[in-house]
């Protein structure tokens, strides 16, 4: 056997959508009440010399559908997607939490999942008291748990509310120690879903620091998040996956590109009609250094945006964010009417945002654009992105092994001094 | 360890699992008596407080004012006492079992393990009730200086009866109570009617002969005429081995339609929950 750890063939997985399903579980009532409705409009259609019709329209959707794997042991990889693309069912199938329509699944080893850190926590039961329930659930025997014990707390750094109940515990301690238990949890494979959202900066800095450890002693990590780059940082494979299919599956940097071009097919300009009584954008366009949606590092770059007012007014407060490929804020610029009047004129307003350097790093960029008021009402008037850019590096010295991938974000002018 | 997931595959390793998720088993079954009284003031005593109350009402209805009579020598009290035990924890049994899936969904909807733990660890807590309000009994037997006869030491094989009365049924409930959601309107009437259908306020000779076959369908009557033959030495007659033999033989089927209706639907709930 060689060292594949997960196998699938085939995969997929049906749900039957339909007027019974839309309520999750069905109701005794609404099925007594449905066939004396079919009963009844059976014996109006026999009489009226209808033909019956039998069943219930009920559609068939595949969440995932032709869904074939193969995973090495001591791989970490990722998976990514867009909302509904069918990242939690892949996961509810790798853990068994639900069964496959289709195909097959291989596992060689012991599966732990942690799609919700602190499941199965008993808000009236203590820290102590949750870490063996916990564990208990996350498939982890006793005395497993018990020789863990003093590690797990001391990861958590909730020692000292050790005997209170949970209930009590602020949400970051509650999500802390919940990590803390699956942690240490040692499966062959380890399904995360999305738990670095929550808890501090230092926080997840552990827990990233701790999965990468789980890897590095050879077992196989599955990592979903919406977190481009925790993906980056975490994983060397990713899986795309699109409306229930893989559309890529491979190094991790490929993936993050076809993602962010699968999400983003925005163009260098955005236009959008007046929207009645509100105030919008209706367009932004880039001047970019190089023309199109290419800009040089160290260049310059303008932002031309068109509100249009229905009435002009007081308050008004613009702010625009370059955000690059990882979904990641890198710059951001802002203006208020408090300090610099705009938008007092009836009708369209235009106005320039103009970078004289953008130091940007080589890479994927677009704007987030944000409109609000300030002043009564505090109104959000609108939030998007637009305007993709690419930053290459032109006419710029390179460094001897050449401009690499990813290096960083932001070129900063500096000066070094050999002393 | 190689694992294989495949559509409608009847898991060979089910059962092997489940004995690998024995420790969750146990720890869910200990959660649920734990939280079970917490934020109340007098905890535990409670198990105790129910049956005794239901107990003091009967004695005092039926005995008091009804004046039923008795056969034999023994009080009322630990008649209806003897009757009142297993009756209350398959109640409770029955009632903790079938929302237990539900109370659990987001365990469900999460983790994976066989699922029959959550209504199993549900009946051992309200198992745990059961045993504790077993004080009350040996109280009341010191009270009126009652002896008990020698096949009180046949007891546990009912209380491994009562167990399975209930579990088969409470089994059978929570899979019907995850996909139809009214089922839980209905189990509190379920439990009610029953009550009045069980010897527990009165003694299985007052049944006439023609309803004793459908008398017998209800599988609590054998169990309960066992409590009283172990606890109240009532006389151990032919009918008596009727009735257990119709409540052994209604368990079992329960037992393993449940278990099958259960396997069949649990991998959908998930879905469903």
């Amino acid at each position: 056997m060689s060292n594949t750890i997960i196998k699938v063939e085939d995969l997929g997985k049906s749900y039957l959508i339909g007027h019974e399903r839309r309520q999750g579980y069905v109701a005794l009532r609404d099925i007594v009440a449905k066939n004396t409705g079919k009963f009844l409009k059976g014996i109006q259609n026999a009489f009226s010399g209808k033909q019956l019709m039998g069943g219930q329209e009920i559609e068939e959707f595949w969440a995932l559908k032709d869904i074939n794997l193969e995973i090495k042991q001591g791989d970490a990889v990722g998976i990514i997607g867009r909302n509904g693309a069918g990242k939690s069912t892949l996961l509810k199938l790798l853990s068994r939490i639900t069964e496959p329509t289709k195909g097959r699944i291989e596992l060689n080893g012991r599966v732990a999942s942690l799609l919700e850190v602190g499941t199965g926590f008993h808000p009236e039961l203590s820290g102590r008291e949750n870490i063996f329930l916990n564990g208990a659930i996350l498939g982890m025997s006793r005395t497993e748990i018990k020789s863990k014990f003093d590690e797990i707390v001391d990861f958590s750094g909730v020692e000292k509310f050790l005997d209170t109940p949970v209930k009590y515990y602020s949400s970051g301690m509650y999500v802390r120690l919940a990590f803390a238990v699956a942690a240490h949890l040692e499966p062959e494979i380890l399904i995360v879903d999305e738990v670095l959202a929550v808890g501090d900066a230092e926080f997840q800095k552990k827990c990233l620091g701790k999965m990468d450890d789980v890897t590095k002693a050879g077992r196989t990590v599955i990592f979903v998040s919406h977190d481009l780059s925790a993906i980056t940082t975490l994983t060397q494979k990713t899986i795309l996956l699109n409306k229930g299919t893989i559309s890529y599956f491979g190094d991790t940097h490929i993936a993050i590109d076809k993602y962010v071009n699968q999400t983003n097919h925005l163009s260098a300009a955005y236009t959008n009609v007046p929207g009645g009584i509100i105030p919008t954008v209706t367009a932004v366009k880039l001047i970019t250094s190089e023309g199109q949606t290419l800009q040089a590092c160290g260049k310059s770059l303008s932002v031309t945006i068109d509100i249009h007012m229905p009435a002009g007014r007081e308050g008004m407060a613009l702010a625009i964010q370059i955000f690059n490929q990882n979904n990641s804020a890198v710059v951001f610029n802002w203006l208020f009417d408090s300090e610099t009047p705009f938008c007092r004129a009836n009708g369209k307003n235009t106005l320039t945002l103009t970078y004289k350097e953008l130091n940007l790093y080589k890479g994927n960029y677009f704007l987030k654009v944000h409109l609000a008021e300030t002043n009564n009402s505090r109104e959000k008037f609108c939030e998007f992105d637009c305007c993709n850019f690419e930053v290459e590096m032109i006419n710029q010295k390179a460094p001897e092994w050449g401009w690499q991938n990813n290096v960083c974000q932001y070129m900063e002018k500096a000066n070094w001094e050999i002393l | 360890m190689q694992l294989i997931i495949e559509p409608g595959r009847t898991e060979k390793n089910y059962w092997k699992d489940l004995w690998r998720y024995r420790e969750l088993f146990y720890i869910l079954a200990w959660r649920d008596v734990k939280v079970r009284y917490k934020q109340t003031v007098i905890g535990a005593l409670w198990s105790i407080i129910r049956p005794l109350l239901t107990m003091l009402v009967f004695t005092i209805i039926f005995s008091r004012i009804a004046k039923l009579p008795t056969d034999g020598t023994i009080p009322y009290s630990i008649l209806v006492y003897a009757a009142m035990l297993p009756w209350q924890f398959f109640s409770t049994a029955l009632t903790e079992s079938s929302n237990s899936l539900v109370t659990n969904s987001s365990l469900i909807s999460k983790v994976y393990f066989p699922r029959l733990i959550i209504p199993a660890s549900a009946v051992i807590a309200s198992f745990v009730d059961f045993l504790i309000s077993f004080i009350i009994l040996f109280a009341l037997m010191i009270y009126y200086h009652y002896m008990p006869p020698l096949q009180i030491l046949l007891l546990p094989v009912f209380l491994i009866f009562v167990f399975l009365t209930s579990f088969s049924l409470g089994l059978y409930l929570t899979a019907v109570n995850v996909k139809y959601r009214d089922f839980r309107y209905i189990i509190p009437f379920i439990v009610q009617f029953g009550l009045y259908v069980s010897p527990v306020g009165f003694s299985s000779n007052v049944i006439p002969t023609k309803w004793r076959l459908l008398y017998d369908l209800n599988p609590m009557v054998g169990v309960i005429d066992g409590f009283r033959w172990c606890i109240c030495g009532d006389r151990f007659t032919q009918q008596t081995l009727i009735s257990m033999g119709f409540s052994l033989v209604i368990t079992l089927v329960t037992l393993i339609f449940g278990i099958y209706y259960f396997r069949k639907t649990e991998k959908t709930f998930a879905d469903i929950i």
